[in-house]
């Protein structure tokens, strides 16, 4: 009975500059290199971090393979931006230091505490978060860790993977590039040549950590590159969850986020690891924002090892980011929840890889795209089942939601199968909020913007299920945030 | 506040006045007039197409339709200038014909926010989760529910007589004003139609009204109608008491067509 109307547009404008309140900017000094890459540059953001010359050698070794790449990015990525000139960046910028580097909180400058407090994320010792473990990285640079001592206690090492090159080379050098090779791709290379900070977890065998850690980026210099790096292990029985959040100011030009994250679980260990992005996405006519070209890889490199990628990505002028796992270990288990909206002239370009190697492997992908003003989202995904991988078994579910007529869904799956046991389901969606859905609760009582909203948020609610609770209620609310005035 | 007319007598509920309804470019109601006073019970009852379900949906506001002439008043209020949900929260309840379902929207937090939007609008605290479980939970109980069915998604994988049950759980918990049941009775069991019923019953108060859309007079068995109506074309062609319905039960509808062409 009910006539089908065209489906209603609902992209009234609103001005995101004051939607995005994290866009604000903290006055401190900043130290500089000069801009520009080259080999002197490696070596000196090498020499600022006090590094050993192995670690001096890696970067060179980085930087002399991303010259043989001509600057050439991947060019299959649904995304499109202005040409980056690598050479009108800064590569390294750090808080200047007052002094000798901060011993404790109280030497770190008062403005950048000030800084994570208005991010809701205290750092001083009577307002830390309850249970969970902060490393706040300011421009690349680690400036505080919360909970040292407890942490040191269980025999959890967290600290700036600077510290970590210092003061736990063995581990460090065992494992950096054994997950992303420096010659892994493009944004790799650049990262793993200038490199600044970035969070480094180890966790010895049998250890449960006793708390969530987290990792809070947040960008505030100008025209600055941002390359974190980090490494997280978990070693035999092991168990950590690990959470990132990034905010960044809201700055004219685009900056460029090129992090590489690298996970290894071994034996019965498991790795959840859960993100906010929430980088400066541009303004509503697609100005400035950060360009978020991450790569993340996970391996289960022992038997029955599970690592678990969550991730709510709202923000960024562009996102290219797939965080994969290498199931290498038998009967281990790869996971991948994801969330990625897109507003405005935003781009995501992000999904995941299950490469199964060892026998028994499962994985799970569930990903959902919102897309709304004229955003584009495309899923992009690989299931690789290798010869060897008896067994194997891999469930897929894409899910995109449209809001409005001139937004983007795209979804790119790719599928290999070299084992004949191997089962692979694979699910997708597309579809709008339906009027239906609309109708039935404004016909309860509920405003159109709130039921909207409620719509969009059963859309997410499997991989908000995913997330630590306080973090769920957050991303629920970021997820709200993005989209007003988008919506009802 | 409800508008007093200039003698000061409170006006009616619910007023139907001329009403013109078009989909596409097909009229469906054309002309109908329905008054309901508080405390009546109105079976509106018509073979298919006749416009039974066009005009519960008008009433609740749900897209689709033009209005191409008349008026519909609640309380003396233009209801036709209203969005869907300040319809709800002035009083007015649409059970659906066919209930939506709601992925990822759990039924309690479905209902709590609905509770929570009716009180806000009447300047009222939200609903405290404690009593609000409460309240639900001893309705729940009456029309058979198990708490599990609470903790679903809204209407999703429900069975027929789930949703329609659910239905008048929604109705049971927000106390609307006016309830306007949409075949309620339709792909019931004898069963889950006595239950429904009840709930139905348990809602009926002197300051409170019923438009029951529906086929067959058997509903009526168990909620007892104050006026019949026949729809018929997209008028109503009769008027009349509980007898009326059981004299269609009889006779079908054709007499009734047959008088209306003839009257012409």
């Amino acid at each position: 009975m009910v006539t089908p109307k065209e489906p209603k547009v609902i992209s009234r404008t609103s001005d995101v500059d004051s939607d995005y309140k994290w866009g604000f900017v903290t006055e401190i000094e900043t130290d500089f290199a000069p801009k520009g890459l080259n080999e002197d540059i490696v070596r000196l953001i090498s020499a600022k971090k006090q590094e050993p010359e192995w670690m001096t050698e890696w970067r060179l070794k980085a930087y002399r393979h991303w010259l043989t790449l001509h600057e050439e990015e991947p060019k299959w990525a649904k995304v499109s931006f202005p040409k980056i000139d690598y050479q009108d960046a800064y590569y390294y910028a750090a808080p200047k230091p007052k002094g000798d580097a901060p011993k404790s909180l109280d030497e770190v400058d008062p403005e950048i505490v000030a800084a994570f407090n208005k991010l809701g994320i205290p750092l001083e010792e009577q307002k830390k978060l309850t249970g969970v473990a902060v490393d706040a990285v300011f421009d690349s640079v680690s400036v505080a860790t919360t909970f040292q001592k407890q942490l040191e206690e269980a025999g959890v090492i967290f600290c700036p993977i600077s510290e970590a090159i210092r003061n736990h080379p063995d581990l460090v050098r065992k494992y950096i590039g054994s997950v992303v090779p420096y010659t892994d791709n493009f944004y790799a290379t650049l990262n793993s040549a200038v490199f600044s900070d970035g969070t480094f977890c180890y966790v010895p065998p049998g250890v449960r950590c006793p708390m969530e850690l987290m990792t809070y980026f947040r960008i505030n210099a100008e025209e600055t590159g941002q390359f974190e790096r980090t490494l997280i292990i978990a070693d035999k029985g092991a168990y950590v969850s690990y959470l990132e959040g990034c905010t960044a100011p809201m700055r004219k030009t685009s900056q460029l986020h090129a992090a590489v994250v690298e996970l290894i679980a071994l034996d019965d260990a498991e790795i959840k690891y859960s993100t906010l992005q929430n980088w400066y996405p541009g303004d509503k006519e697609g100005k400035g924002g950060v360009y978020n070209f991450v790569t993340k890889r996970g391996k289960c490199l022992g038997k029955n090892s599970k690592i678990s990628w969550t991730q709510v990505e709202t923000g960024s002028a562009i996102t290219w980011k797939y965080p994969s796992c290498i199931l290498q270990g038998d009967n281990s288990v790869g996971e991948f929840y994801s969330v990625a909206l897109v507003n405005n002239h935003q781009q995501a370009d992000t999904g995941t890889k299950m490469i199964h190697i060892g026998k028994n492997t499962k994985s799970t992908i569930i990903a959902k795209g919102i897309s709304a003003g004229e955003g584009q989202g495309t899923y992009r995904g690989l299931v690789r089942i290798m010869p060897g991988a008896e067994n194997a078994r891999n469930f897929t579910r894409c899910d995109s939601l449209l809001i409005g007529s001139k937004c983007g869904a795209h979804t790119t799956p790719y599928i290999e199968v070299r084992n004949p046991t191997a089962h692979l389901e694979h699910e997708a969606t597309t579809s709008r909020v339906s009027e239906d859905q609309l109708f039935y609760l404004m016909a309860r009582g509920v405003p159109e913007e709130d039921a909207q909203y409620m719509i969009i948020n059963g859309f997410c609610k499997g991989v908000f299920a995913e997330l630590p609770f306080e973090f769920a209620m957050e991303a629920s609310q970021l997820l709200k945030v993005s989209l007003e005035g988008t919506v009802g | 506040m409800a508008k007093r007319s200039k003698n000061g007598t409170k006006p009616a509920l619910l007023e139907v006045r001329n009403l013109h309804v078009s989909v596409d470019e097909n009229e469906i109601l054309k002309g109908l007039d329905l008054t309901v006073n508080e405390s009546e019970v109105h079976a509106i009852m018509g073979p298919n197409g006749s416009g039974k379900s066009t005009l519960a949906n008008i009433i609740a506001g749900r897209p689709g339709y033009r209005v191409t002439a008349g008026e519909v008043l609640f309380e003396g209020q233009n209801v036709l200038a209203m969005t869907p949900d300040q319809r709800a929260r002035a009083g007015i309840f649409l059970a659906l014909q066919y209930p939506i379902e709601l992925p990822g929207i759990r039924n309690r937090e479905f209902l709590r926010t609905a509770v929570d939007a009716i009180r806000e609008s009447r300047g009222e605290d939200k609903i405290a989760i404690r009593e609000f479980n409460k309240l639900l939970e001893a309705k729940a109980k009456t029309l058979g529910f198990d708490a599990d069915m609470l903790k679903r998604n809204v209407n999703e994988g429900f069975s027929g007589g789930e949703k329609k049950r659910n239905e008048v759980l929604q109705l049971a918990v927000l106390e609307p004003k006016l309830a306007v049941m949409d075949e309620t009775d339709s792909g019931l069991d004898i069963d889950a139609l006595k239950v429904v019923s009840e709930g139905v019953n348990a809602f009926r108060r002197d300051d409170r009204a019923i438009v029951l859309v529906t086929h067959y007079q058997r509903i009526l068995n168990y909620i007892e109608p104050d006026f019949v109506h026949v729809l018929i074309g997209g008028r109503i062609v009769r008027s009349g008491g509980r007898e009326l319905a059981l004299e269609l039960e009889s006779r079908g509808y054709d007499w009734l067509r047959d008088a209306t062409v003839g009257a012409k």
